[in-house]
């Protein structure tokens, strides 16, 4: 008893924390997506290794350079600009030029990001503006799709399916010749209809990612997996992935009931293009998306019904970043119209109009 | 069938084991007490006595300062050696009484209604309760007489008693209940006829089976009803307990009697009981000394006015590896600067965290993840009302329902960004009550 030497640290409770750290959450989101990655690393080789690493590590230099610049403490360890790289470089097709990849992660750290006031402040997605930026500036480079070769780009020797200009499709075995540029299975929707894809409709390949198309495209199943991961580690909740692939499976049930020559069915909509990681990965960001379940749900279908609108109606054949960059605007709109009542306030209405 | 609860709240390490087992047992009465004049919510009690003079053991020390006051009594016999401030739970001093403990015991007379209380009138019950000085024991310290008083236009229909003890670390409380379920039944049924409640309910967390059982065994001649409660923080906060077990909204900015109830703690209820029969004001209390940096984690009867420093002792408390002192548990209690604090009427716990176990770390920007909003048992926005505290004005503070927040902690305990938000948004209620005074 009496004075000890020892300092009390006095502070306002709190005094137990959960543990969990922002910082843990964004790793273990960039862990989850290593699958996936791994999988493109597996089918497209190096081209897509290059693409990755150099788009998380370009984005972790410019975020470190713009902490820098901010005087504030460099925050590289909290794995945010890692995550938003990994996110953007498997939005990426194999093989892009690694300038490009430099390009798209100075959009989405500097320009969407740290203009804003850094994390936490920016209104859009960063990984997303950074991809549709370079969409529209290099339309190219952007659309063409890679498909593995055996000309020692690969790391392994691997079939994969892809589909030529035509809509056929062809096995590409090891000793295929280089790399070529075949469209995607959206890109032959958007240009000739349902019947182009129909041999795709409920293939193995789709589900399982043996397709041509971005790094984290190819896999709808594993993201899908490390997204039921991240729902059951209660990291992200239901609303945003559910309603988001609800309704893209649900209009994509209409459409195809109405006219299936020319709109393909559910399991196309869902395993092909950007739809799983989008659902799963990039319209659940915190910071850039509604706080409130019944706002999550509203944003959800937002983002589905756009992409379903841009994909079937819009000059691209894929839509789900600009359709989670345009509800990412509406944010703070369904932020303010779906608030959750407090507790208590039921009777309080009651009794104000009692008492009056 | 689900177990009773609310919406929202959080699962914090309890900590429980370490001295749930341990029977309630004495610490001697100190050489000194210190006895804050207030250890209520409400006006100080005035002091009484004067420096030299004799005391006895349950004698009036500090007379109500108020009707929402509480009179204070000496837990000890002996001499007046000062009224002056001392530090206090809170951190400021607090004008407090003095007393050199003579070792006799000499109790004041004390007149109870003994078995008599039946027939008694629901007025002497208040009186014995009033005169008793009883406050909320759970820690709240509310007057207990002005909560059986409610206006004739809030009828009672039903008490609760409160064995939840959802903060991590204590429990006291549990071994109360086991140790004395006849004592707060009675309490309970004494508290019943002073409201005229028919319901009588016994909420209890079900983490703690024994006391359950204990509770039963003790009401099965009674027409009051155990509700076992999930294991959830803030289980216990009152208008949580009354949503889990009656599924009835306290209204916002209201209090339980607008919804027909009174919640009284287990502890109060023993008090209760020990004041109407025997006319014993609390004179000590049990208090659960635990955290890692305890040796001997116990759940300690300990007189009003013993320095926390006596209780740390005794439970072999290593103050070297202590990085923070608690009074209270680790969600809504107060860290000190020292030892010297007296446990008061209010204090259900003395905790030592050792050094690893405090955050020291800087807070990180909010990412809108919502963690803190589902943890809200109040169903507010933590993030919006911090962001409001610190840049707003007081209208758009008090716009973002500071006041509705019960300081639970619960928002902060999950925040990932570690961000003090209960502590920015006591600073939000202090500007928002500012403004008020300010306008009269
Ligand atoms: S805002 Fe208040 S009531 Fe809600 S969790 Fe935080 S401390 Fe508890
Ligand atoms: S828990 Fe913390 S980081 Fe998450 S929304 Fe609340 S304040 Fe922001």
């Amino acid at each position: 008893m009496g004075q000890t030497e020892n300092k009390l640290y006095v502070s306002s409770s709190p005094h137990a924390h959960g543990g969990i750290s922002s910082s843990r959450i964004m790793w273990t989101v960039s862990a989850v997506l290593l699958p996936a990655a791994g999988w493109s690393v597996y089918l497209f080789g190096l081209s897509a290794l290059m693409v990755i690493l150099s788009t998380v590590a370009f984005c972790a230099v410019f975020e470190a350079i713009s902490q820098l610049m901010a005087k504030k403490p460099v925050s590289i360890r909290d794995g945010s600009a890692v995550l938003t790289g990994l996110i953007l470089a498997l939005t990426l097709p194999p093989g892009l030029p690694i300038w490009i990849c430099g390009v798209g992660a100075f959009v989405a750290i500097i320009v969407a990001k740290a203009v804003f006031g850094g994390l936490g402040q920016n209104p859009f997605n960063p990984a997303m503006t950074g991809r549709v930026f370079l969409l529209i500036a290099f339309p190219g480079p952007l659309t063409r799709w890679l498909v593995p070769s055996g000309t020692g780009e690969t790391l392994f020797n691997h079939p994969v399916t892809a589909y030529d200009a035509s809509g056929s499709l062809v096995e590409l075995g090891a000793n295929n010749i280089d790399a070529v540029t075949a469209a995607t299975p959206l890109g032959l929707l958007a240009e000739n209809g349902a019947h182009a894809v129909a041999a795709l409709e409920n293939s193995t390949e789709i589900f399982i990612g043996q397709i041509n198309g971005s790094l984290g495209e190819t896999s709808g199943l594993l993201i899908l997996l490390g997204g039921v991961f991240l729902l059951a580690r209660r990291i992200i909740s239901w609303h945003i992935p559910i309603s988001f692939l609800g309704s893209v499976a649900l209009f994509a049930a209409i459409t195809n009931m109405i006219d299936p020559d020319h709109f393909a069915g559910i399991t196309f909509h869902l395993f092909t293009g950007g739809v799983m990681i989008g659902a799963w990965f990039m319209a659940t960001d915190y910071v850039t998306s509604p706080m409130f379940p019944g706002g999550k749900i509203a944003f959800g279908i937002g983002c589905g019904v756009l992409t379903m609108v841009i994909r079937l109606w819009a000059g691209y054949p894929e839509g789900v970043s600009f359709a989670v960059l345009l509800m990412n605007a509406t944010v703070p709109i369904i932020d303010r119209y779906t608030r959750p009542k407090k507790f208590g306030w039921k009777r309080m209405a009651a009794a104000a109009k009692g008492g009056e | 069938m689900s177990t009773a609860t609310f919406d929202g709240g959080i699962h914090p390490r309890y900590n429980k084991d370490r001295s749930s087992a341990e029977k309630i047992r004495p610490l001697p009465a100190p050489a000194q007490v210190v006895i804050p004049l207030s250890q209520h919510i409400g006006a100080p009690a005035k002091a009484c006595v004067k420096k030299g003079d004799d005391v006895l053991m349950g004698q009036t020390i500090g007379e109500p300062g108020g009707f929402v006051s509480c009179p204070v009594h000496s837990s000890v016999s002996g001499t007046v050696l000062s009224v002056e401030p001392r530090p206090g739970a809170m951190g400021s001093p607090v004008e407090s009484v003095v007393i050199e403990n003579d070792y006799a015991e000499r109790l004041a007379p004390m007149e109870g209604l003994g078995e008599d209380w039946k027939s008694a009138t629901v007025d002497q019950i208040k009186a014995a309760i009033s005169s008793a000085g009883i406050v909320g024991m759970g820690g709240a310290t509310f007057p207990t007489h002005v909560k059986l008083s409610p206006p004739s236009d809030k009828p009672i229909d039903t008490l609760i008693l409160n064995g939840a003890e959802c903060e991590p670390y204590l429990t006291a409380d549990h071994r109360l209940m086991l140790e004395h379920s006849d004592r707060i039944v009675t309490g309970m049924k004494i508290a019943a006829m002073a409201l005229g409640a028919s319901r009588l309910i016994v909420a209890v967390e079900e983490n703690k089976p024994d006391a359950v059982e204990a509770m039963r065994k003790a009401t099965v001649s009674e027409s009051a009803d155990v509700v076992p409660l999930a294991v959830k923080y803030p289980q216990g906060a009152e208008k949580q307990t009354i949503d889990a077990c009656l599924r009835r909204q306290v209204p916002s900015g209201g209090l339980p009697m607008d919804v027909g109830v009174v919640v009284l703690n287990v502890g109060t209820a023993a008090a209760i009981a020990a004041a109407v029969i025997e006319g014993r004001p609390p004179l000590e209390r049990v208090v659960t000394v635990t955290g890692a940096a305890v040796s001997k984690p116990s759940n300690l009867l300990v007189r009003v006015g013993t320095p926390i420093g006596a209780a740390i002792e005794e439970c072999e408390g290593d103050l070297a590896r202590t990085g923070k002192l608690i009074m209270g548990g680790p969600m809504m209690g107060f860290s000190q600067f020292s030892v010297e604090p007296p446990v008061t009427k209010g204090t259900s716990g003395i905790l030592l965290l050792e050094h690893k176990e405090i955050n020291l770390r800087e807070p990180d920007p909010c990412i809108r993840c919502g963690r803190c909003l589902r943890a809200c048992p109040m169903k507010l926005v933590p993030t919006e009302i911090a962001a409001a505290a610190l840049k707003g004005t007081p209208d758009q503070i008090s716009a973002a329902d500071v006041m509705d927040c019960v300081e639970c902690g619960s928002c902060a305990h999950e925040c990932p960004s570690r961000i003090p938000l209960v502590q920015q948004i006591r600073l939000g209620k202090a500007a928002v009550n500012a403004a008020r005074q300010g306008k009269g």
